[in-house]
């Protein structure tokens, strides 16, 4: 398909380290084609910013095709930006018209503060998984994998919450900053199949107590978080979870 | 073969030697593991897999990755799915089998016994990862699903919908966040490993930055894993990840690790064509498309028509019509020569005319009549036959097919895809022996960033399994081999003076970096490299353009010293320092692959030099000269000593490629 | 289990129990205010609320209800607050307009509202029938409490205040009771659907429901009683 180029103002955020407390500054880009994604288009940005001498934004991106999770940005408000089920990475210029403003800031939540610039802090996810997100088996001890048939629906149910790529932009998008999509993603997964029987109980209870923790809201079920998913993990999830959680309290 | 390389394949039985091997290589008691620490720098499948399996051992790991998170190395990518050869479909697959077609499919470059063991532990791997929670696909009775891939005729390839390397991943990655939560692993993301520290010639540590403080930090381990994936991004333009690079591999190099086989390198033939100069990196559609899609270009040159306007008899079916026994699932180095040689010929599509379609119509079709078949509609129409045709293949490959649909504004399920072959993997990288150790006393490397088991060019789903078969079920034995002599070796303190200069080097590397202020970014030069290494070292070689390479190379090399540009300052988070550190390394990689692609005198895998083909354009293989291992050795910048190891094949005969 | 209550998923199951406890008690109070349209003057009414007064279960479970608005309120303030905390620097652009509904997002809002209203409630009602002691006994009075009810609701004001409070106690519970279910657990892929109807239908039957008394009697007048339907 044939492009065509677009000239942007760009509001970002600049913050200089983790102390600094930061501000918006705004810049202007030209000839940007619309076959461009948009990591490209601050790619652009950040070259003119270097040619003139000053510093390039920082913006957390990696493999640039919507798997790693690495990429973030609030564009516009929104997580990820305009396209749904899409990783900033992967949203293309033509979703932006000619002359557009658009506002590009970091995760905001206390549990992911800001490195600098766009960059964030998401260790928090790291550690939530640590804490009981695995099945406790160590290399060689696994039987023949086809000694245990799992039903193919519980299989495909537990890889679309396996699907989670870590991005935060559940808790990025949640007005109260909650982690319960990405929580509740990782309990689903391993809930639905047999491997995960035997850690079922202590693994929720060791997540959520992790979550609460890190210093995450709570989820008040407003959905905005399934909406900005980029991989369009379900709600059905959370309320697993929920489930798992209610229950493991009154076994354990 | 040279003195200095000992592969330390071990005698015997090919079926046998691992075994045997497993059962003699000495052993280190628990308690002393407890107090041999072990640095593994990477955190992809190999590295993860290692650094889980290591730490349940009971060593003390610790793992360094560049990354925010161990979770986002660039295994995640792998999209078609993984080779075992489990034989659950009864279609007569066994270990050797995937052992020939993995030999077969390297060209005839990669050690038997190598991947003979690579083989055998397959089907560990999925019984692993099945362990761990991997949801992989299933059929309707429960048990697991596969697909067949390029280069095999039988179906042994294990997959998570389009999703099998993230799967995988986050399946060690978890076994890896489990051993950080038990205290058995020291986590260090947003580090970079910037130079191997050697006391006496052996492996003591590493120099790592700190991405976020700028600050250098000095780590001490009885053995240092490198599993730092492939060199890919040399191209500039590749399927890697933006932060993908050879730095860890490349300073090891200079410290004595040799290199082996780096000029080869793979060109994944189902990419999506450059759309234009702001291009940043490729994006891959998994290979396995090639399972359902038919590639075509137009018979006629330049045909400027849509591709639904163009009939069926003016369609060049070119792989079926060249390679009628494998017809769209060639191996890739195959796929990815038709594919050029037909946009060379002006056969090409697309604006740039540099892509060939891959079109779904006729899997469409034929799905959809399956499917009215299976539900009882027997009068579809053909609208209706589209409709349950679409559906089928939306649920194979839906993600794929959005991804695409995104990228190029255009819908998959109406119109060809254009897809055009583009850099994916390295089957080059640091010399390991039999114990993955490189010539280095533990040093070791793992995973893309060996060279040991893909030869020439790597068949399709092998890359996780190798990576895991490394991580999982080969370094934790094969590291006793070293460490069963190290016991007695104290921790030894960073304050050392081998830890001092090294670092002090380091800072001046870095300082040198930083006082250039020159006047072009970084990515300028990255660019120049890649475009010099993509002409001139990429699907198709030659004497005078690799000649020619080597002088723009040096030429580059000379200006970037000269006039790169770095803003900000060292002890901040700087991401164009660090992607200047890395593009240094490039250069003289760079140089390297093409120094190794001018002494290879022949064509193999995906390694073509335009001197050496058949008549018909395939690849000519020389294994009277040529049938070894290249590991070179880093003399000086730009100087470097060829060691041969010879391959010996005491089972399979050696021949003549044929897919046709 | 403590560790249950002080945690964020404890604490929202808390929410959520005491949440549906209300939702029962709508529905009581729902059906006790329908006997004003039974055309007798208001006797059925009267009757029903006398013996309520009376009853030791209704008593108890009045104690319960208290506790459960409490309670729902306090939870209510804490979440809250920690949600707040938990985004020290907000954005300057949000669209969450655009992914969430205005109802889940403004439970605070609506509830004060709501709970602001039942301040003037019980006040007006409970506070003089209940516990001061003005009313003791209303038929000895020849005070029947049905029509205070209606003198109340032909008062503008008042019957303003309780429209507005009708339409935000609509908008709370269209989030709230299918919210509940989902804090509870017991939303499945296959009930979500059902679940939302039934909170949207919950939330109109209760608002057209209590709507229905000031309407009606403002139009009508306290002469409303004694229509015979």
């Amino acid at each position: 398909m044939e492009g065509s180029s677009l000239n942007l103002t760009l509001k970002i955020w600049r913050q200089k380290n983790a102390q600094d407390s930061g501000k918006f500054a705004t810049y202007n880009v030209s000839d940007i084609s619309t076959d461009m994604s948009f990591l490209e288009m601050i790619d652009v940005l950040n070259e003119q910013l270097i040619t003139k001498g000053e510093e390039p934004v920082a913006f957390d991106h990696d493999c640039r095709e919507g798997i790693c999770g690495m990429c973030s940005m609030y564009i516009n408000g929104r997580a990820h930006g305009p396209w749904n089920g899409t990783t900033t990475c992967q949203l293309h210029m033509r979703a932006f018209k000619n002359g557009e403003t658009i506002t590009i800031e970091p995760w905001r939540a206390g549990a992911f503060p800001v490195i600098k610039d766009l960059v964030v802090n998401r260790s928090a996810f790291d550690r939530i998984i640590a804490a009981g997100g695995f099945v406790s088996v160590n290399t060689g001890n696994a039987q023949d994998a086809n000694a245990l048939p799992i039903p193919k629906d519980d299989a495909d149910a537990s890889f679309a919450a396996a699907a989670c790529i870590g991005c935060g932009a559940c808790v990025a998008s949640c007005k109260n900053s909650s982690a319960m999509l990405f929580v509740s993603a990782k309990v689903s997964q391993l809930a639905l199949l047999p491997q995960g029987q035997p850690e079922r109980i202590d693994r929720v209870l060791n997540m959520v107590k992790q979550m609460d923790e890190e210093g995450f809201g709570n989820c008040t079920n407003t959905g905005s978080c399934e909406a900005e998913c980029p991989k369009e993990i379900s709600l059905d999830n959370i309320a697993r979870l929920n489930r798992e959680y209610l229950f493991a309290t009154l076994k354990k | 073969m040279s003195s200095k390389l000992d592969a330390k394949i071990p005698e015997g039985q090919l079926e046998t030697k691992w075994s045997q091997y497993k059962s003699s290589v000495p052993l280190v008691n628990p308690a002393n593991k407890r107090s041999l620490h072990i640095i593994v720098v990477g955190s992809g499948l190999a590295g993860s897999a290692a650094a889980a399996s290591l730490a349940e051992m009971g060593y003390k790991v610790k793992v360094f990755c560049f990354q925010d998170s161990p979770r986002r190395a660039h295994s995640i990518a792998a999209q078609g799915g993984i080779n075992a050869a489990k034989n659950y479909q009864n279609d007569g697959d066994s270990v050797y089998r995937l052992f020939y077609d993995t030999i077969k499919g390297g060209d005839y470059r990669a050690r038997e016994g190598n991947v003979y063991r690579l083989a055998e532990v397959s089907t560990s791997i999925i019984d692993q990862c099945v362990a761990q929670g991997v949801p992989f696909a299933r059929e309707y009775g429960g048990l697991l699903s596969n697909r067949s891939f390029g280069g095999t005729q039988v179906q042994r390839t294990f997959y998570a919908a389009g999703q099998t390397g993230q799967q995988l991943l986050l399946g060690a990655y978890s076994a890896l966040e489990r051993q950080i939560g038990l205290g058995n692993v020291e986590m260090y993301s947003r580090h970079e490993m910037l130079d191997v520290v050697q006391i006496d010639g052996t492996t003591r540590g590493i120099i790592a930055r700190d991405l976020v403080s700028g600050k250098l930090e000095r780590h001490f381990g009885h053995a240092v894993l490198l599993c730092t994936g492939g060199y890919g991004n040399v191209f500039f333009l590749s399927t890697n990840a933006m932060g993908s690079n050879v730095t860890a591999a490349w300073k090891a190099h200079k410290k004595g690790a040799f290199f082996g086989n780096p000029c080869f390198t793979q060109i994944h033939p189902t990419c999506i064509p450059v759309s234009g100069d702001h291009q940043s990196k490729l994006t891959l559609m998994s290979e396995s498309l090639r399972n359902d899609g038919r590639i075509w270009v137009p018979k006629a040159q330049n045909d400027t028509r849509k591709a639904t306007d163009i009939p069926e008899e003016e369609r060049d079916y070119y792989l079926e019509r060249r390679y009628p026994a494998f017809g769209n699932l060639v191996p890739r180095d195959v796929a990815s020569r038709a594919a050029k040689e037909r946009c060379d010929a002006g056969y090409g599509v697309g604006t740039s005319k540099m892509a060939v379609y891959l079109d779904y119509a006729s899997a469409i079709e034929r799905y959809g009549k399956q499917q009215a078949t299976k539900i009882g509609e027997h009068n579809a129409d053909k609208k209706r036959i589209t409709e349950l045709g679409k559906e089928v293949v939306k649920e194979k490959y839906g993600n794929l097919f959005d991804m695409y649909a995104k990228i190029t504004g255009e819908n998959p399920y109406e119109v060809p895809m254009r897809i055009y072959p583009a850099v994916h993997y390295t089957m080059g990288g640091l010399w390991v022996d039999y114990n993955l150790m490189t010539t280095v006393p533990g040093l070791y490397a793992l995973g893309e960033a060996n060279f040991s088991d893909h030869g020439a060019n790597r068949l399709g789903a092998s890359a996780l399994m190798q990576g895991l078969a490394d991580g999982y079920f080969v370094i934790p034995y094969t590291i006793g081999a070293y460490l069963s002599t190290q016991i007695r070796e104290k921790a030894i303190p960073t304050d050392h003076a081998a830890f001092v200069e090294a670092e002090q080097k380091v800072q001046a590397t870095l300082d040198q970096l930083m006082n250039i202020k020159g006047t072009k970014p970084v990515d300028y030069f990255h660019k120049r490299l890649g475009k010099i290494m993509w002409d001139k070292c990429g699907m198709a070689r030659s004497e005078s353009g690799l000649k020619q390479a080597i002088a723009d190379i040096r030429a580059l090399r000379e200006e970037f010293w000269k006039d790169v540009r770095i803003p900000g300052a060292q002890n901040e988070l700087n991401p164009e320092l660090e992607k200047a550190g890395r593009v240094a390394d490039f250069i003289e990689l760079g140089e390297l692959m093409c120094v190794d692609a001018l002494n290879r005198n022949e064509s193999c895998g995906g390694h073509f030099r335009e001197e050496f083909q058949t008549e018909e354009g395939e690849a000519l293989r020389d294994d009277d000269n040529f049938k070894y291992v290249s590991a070179w050795e880093f003399k000086s910048t730009g100087n470097f000593e060829l060691h041969k190891e010879s391959l010996i094949y005491d089972r399979i005969k050696v021949s003549q490629r044929s897919y046709k | 289990m403590t560790k249950f209550l002080t945690s964020s998923l404890g604490k929202k199951t808390v929410m959520a129990m005491t949440g549906l406890f209300l939702c029962i008690f709508l529905l009581e109070h729902l059906y006790t205010n329908v006997q004003l349209f039974f055309g007798d003057g208001g006797k059925s009414f009267d009757e029903a609320s006398h013996g309520m007064v009376h009853s030791i279960i209704i008593r108890i479970i009045e104690v319960v209800l208290f506790f459960s608005i409490i309670v729902h309120v306090y939870q209510a303030v804490v979440l809250t607050k920690n949600n707040s905390d938990a985004r020290p620097v907000k954005y300057a652009v949000n669209g969450v307009s655009k992914t969430s509904s205005w109802f889940s997002r403004n439970m605070l809002l609506t509830g004060s509202i709501i709970l602001f209203f039942i301040v003037v409630h019980l006040y007006n009602f409970f506070l003089p029938y209940r516990i001061t002691g003005e009313v003791v006994e209303p038929e000895a009075q020849g005070e029947h409490l049905a029509e205070r009810v209606a003198a109340a609701l032909t008062n503008p004001y008042y019957a303003a205040l309780y429209l507005i409070s009708v339409l935000f106690l609509a908008f709370h519970l269209n989030h709230g009771f299918q919210s509940a279910f989902q804090t509870l657990g017991a939303n499945t892929k296959k009930y979500v659907p059902i679940l939302k109807m039934a909170g949207t239908a919950f939330a109109i039957l209760m608002g057209i429901g209590f709507a229905s008394f000031p309407i009606l009697f403002f139009i009508f007048g306290e002469e409303f009683l004694n229509w015979n339907l």
